[in-house]
């Protein structure tokens, strides 16, 4: 860096504007991001106001979707994004964590920064790569492959059972779990590297394995902050919209069966939302959406304390 | 003399020795398992796309329904477009805003503003879409580039906002202190000096934010749209290539497919390249004293 020449810069005397409108341009820029909140809350309650009227909260409950005989019910797309969600958390935390764990922990440095710039290409796919990557690639070899010996070996259970169509609910859950994976492997990664080495030669010291240390030193001082992490990796999945609609299947069902398609808040907006032909129809989308904001603000909200309360005040980078 | 009970066996040490290793292995596995979606991606990606990047389609807009060939030359250009529009509101504000949070901002305003950043965030980027919607294209009767580009840059001002805050911060003190000192006004200090020294991360700020939004889509179905002509004016839709690749994704046509799979190449190398940047940049930044 060059050091400007100090005449350029010494003060006319006596000028204080530009200093006080500099810092009011920055206080307004500052200022905008609070706007910007109310303003998406509003303009969601203002194009949902017909349909909240309408249906009063009857709407949550109502699992029918019927456009053409202007009933509209939510159930299905919020038993969709939650199912969907759900699943992509219990295949991505174990996964991510085990990662993280073998990134911190075991990893030599030479083997850790290469994975961990992978992890980050990987964050860098846009969701409707994902979807398309999923569409041709992932969903034909669920179909074709995982699905029937799925079927087979645990077809007792009802989440197995039923006919396979190869978009359905268990490829998008599989879709979102890689895509959480990053942010649940770095925010995992950060929480355990907050440990106290303190905490694993104690655990060291009483002749402990390496899988007991993990276990009782590491784990469990942990657990609260990967917890937060997990609950960071819902709020993304809940939002998830490009990906998802492509291997999802998009019908407006609630099934037991995991091979079975199924629809999602965000899923829906997506491919009804410039189709809506009647102002009722449009405004029920927008109160899709107004669910869908509620939900992820109230679970990113939740995630960001439980991790701060973790890490204190460094906790809130989440890239 | 009787073995202690409470004494592990030599049977038992064997054992946890054992699960020890087997779990180290489970650990390399799912490490291993992690990032094999991303060369499954970016094999396929090459396998399928590479072999329709010709001229064409680089300079081609899209054929009618039912032609082969054609190209994706407006979508390219539509993403380019849409991404300066973004950068021309996400870089001052975020830039600003950041400014503020570091240099001005009380740190109970602060911890308001970045809980807010926070939040807006999570914000899932099709919501982004039905608010812009709302404001920019029902009023104005029609999808349009600027609704697409506003919406892309209100989804940068966060992004950009709390990665400068981060690396003004990282400006040391005794520059601002040795700036006043010299009689020098504060908004002077901060643009000459503070925001100079830390330009470099400021940028890889900026660059990692567009790297995240070249590849939305969700934000612009109800505000660029698309289009399968040229735009020759903002206030028209305008093509994209994620629009163009979930359209032609979704479509019944080989051909279509076949391009698509190509624009999704073209998408990632672009995302690609922007991520390499910053990794040259923010080495460059770390070996700097």
């Amino acid at each position: 860096m060059s050091a400007p020449s100090p005449r350029s810069i010494l003060p006319a005397p006596g000028s204080q504007l530009p200093s006080s409108a500099f810092k009011w341009a920055a206080a307004l820029a500052a200022g905008m991001i609070v706007v910007l909140i109310v303003l998406v809350g509003s303009e969601l309650y203002v194009g949902s106001r017909q349909s909240l009227f309408k249906f009063g909260a009857g709407f949550l409950w109502s699992s029918e979707w019927d456009p053409v005989a202007e009933k509209y019910g939510a159930l299905p797309f919020i038993f969709g994004t939650f199912v969907s969600s759900l699943l992509a958390l219990v295949i991505a935390v174990p996964l991510g964590v085990a990662t993280a764990l073998f990134l911190t922990e075991l990893a030599p440095l030479k083997v850790r920064q290469p994975i961990i710039i992978a992890i980050e290409m990987l964050a860098a796919v846009p969701s409707v790569i994902f979807g398309l990557w999923g569409m041709f690639v992932l969903v034909p070899w669920l179909r074709d492959h995982l699905f029937p010996d799925l079927k087979h070996s645990l077809g007792f259970l009802p989440l197995f059972q039923g006919p396979i169509y190869g978009l359905s609910m268990l490829a998008a859950g599989i879709i979102i779990a890689i895509m959480i994976l990053p942010i649940i492997t770095s925010i995992s990664r950060e929480i355990l590297r907050s440990v106290p080495d303190l905490q694993r030669e104690a655990a060291y010291a009483l002749g402990a394995t390496r899988w007991e240390v993990l276990r009782i030193a590491v784990l469990s001082y942990a657990r609260r902050g990967l917890f937060g992490a997990a609950i960071l990796g819902l709020g993304r999945a809940l939002g998830e919209t490009m990906a998802v609609t492509m291997v999802i299947g998009n019908r407006p069902q609630i099934s037991a069966s995991l091979f079975a398609p199924g629809y999602t808040l965000a899923s829906v907006i997506a491919n009804e939302f410039t189709e809506a032909t009647t102002d009722l129809y449009r405004s029920s989308l927008y109160e899709l959406g107004l669910v869908l904001l509620a939900v992820t603000v109230l679970v990113n909200i939740a995630a960001q304390v439980m991790l701060k309360s973790m890490m204190g005040s460094g906790s809130s980078k989440v890239a | 003399m009787e073995a202690s009970p409470f004494l592990p066996t030599p049977q038992y040490a064997r054992w946890r020795k054992w699960k020890s290793g087997a779990i180290t292995g489970v650990l390399v596995a799912c490490a291993l398992a992690v990032i094999a979606p991303l060369f499954l991606v970016i094999y396929f990606l090459v396998a399928r796309g590479s072999s329709s990047l010709d001229w064409n389609f680089f300079t081609q807009l899209p054929k009618p329904t039912g032609e082969l060939g054609g190209g994706m030359a407006n979508a390219i250009v539509g993403t380019v477009t849409l991404l300066t529009m973004a950068a021309a509101i996400g870089v001052p504000f975020g830039v600003f805003g950041g400014i503020y949070l570091a240099e001005y901002g009380s740190d109970r305003s602060n911890y308001w503003i970045r809980f807010a950043a926070d939040v807006l965030n999570g914000v899932p980027s099709i919501v982004w879409g039905m608010v812009i919607y709302l404001i920019l294209v029902v009023p104005f009767k029609g999808f349009s580039a600027y609704a697409g580009g506003i919406a892309l840059g209100l989804m940068m001002v966060p992004l950009v906002m709390r990665t400068t805050e981060e690396v003004l911060v990282l400006v040391p003190q005794s520059y601002r202190e040795a700036a006043m000192a010299l009689g020098i006004s504060r908004w002077k200090v901060i643009t000459v000096i503070v925001v100079r020294t830390a330009l470099k991360g400021i940028a890889t700020g900026v660059i990692v934010a567009l790297a995240r939004i070249a590849g939305e889509t969700a934000p612009l179905l109800f505000t660029a749209l698309g289009n399968s002509f040229w735009s020759h004016n903002l206030k028209e839709p305008i093509s994209a290539l994620p629009l163009q690749i979930f359209a032609y994704g979704l479509s019944p046509y080989d051909d279509w497919h076949r391009q698509a799979w190509a624009g999704a190449l073209v998408l990632m190398a672009l995302i690609l390249a922007l991520n390499i940047t910053v990794r040259i940049l923010s080495r460059d930044r770390q070996s700097a004293p």
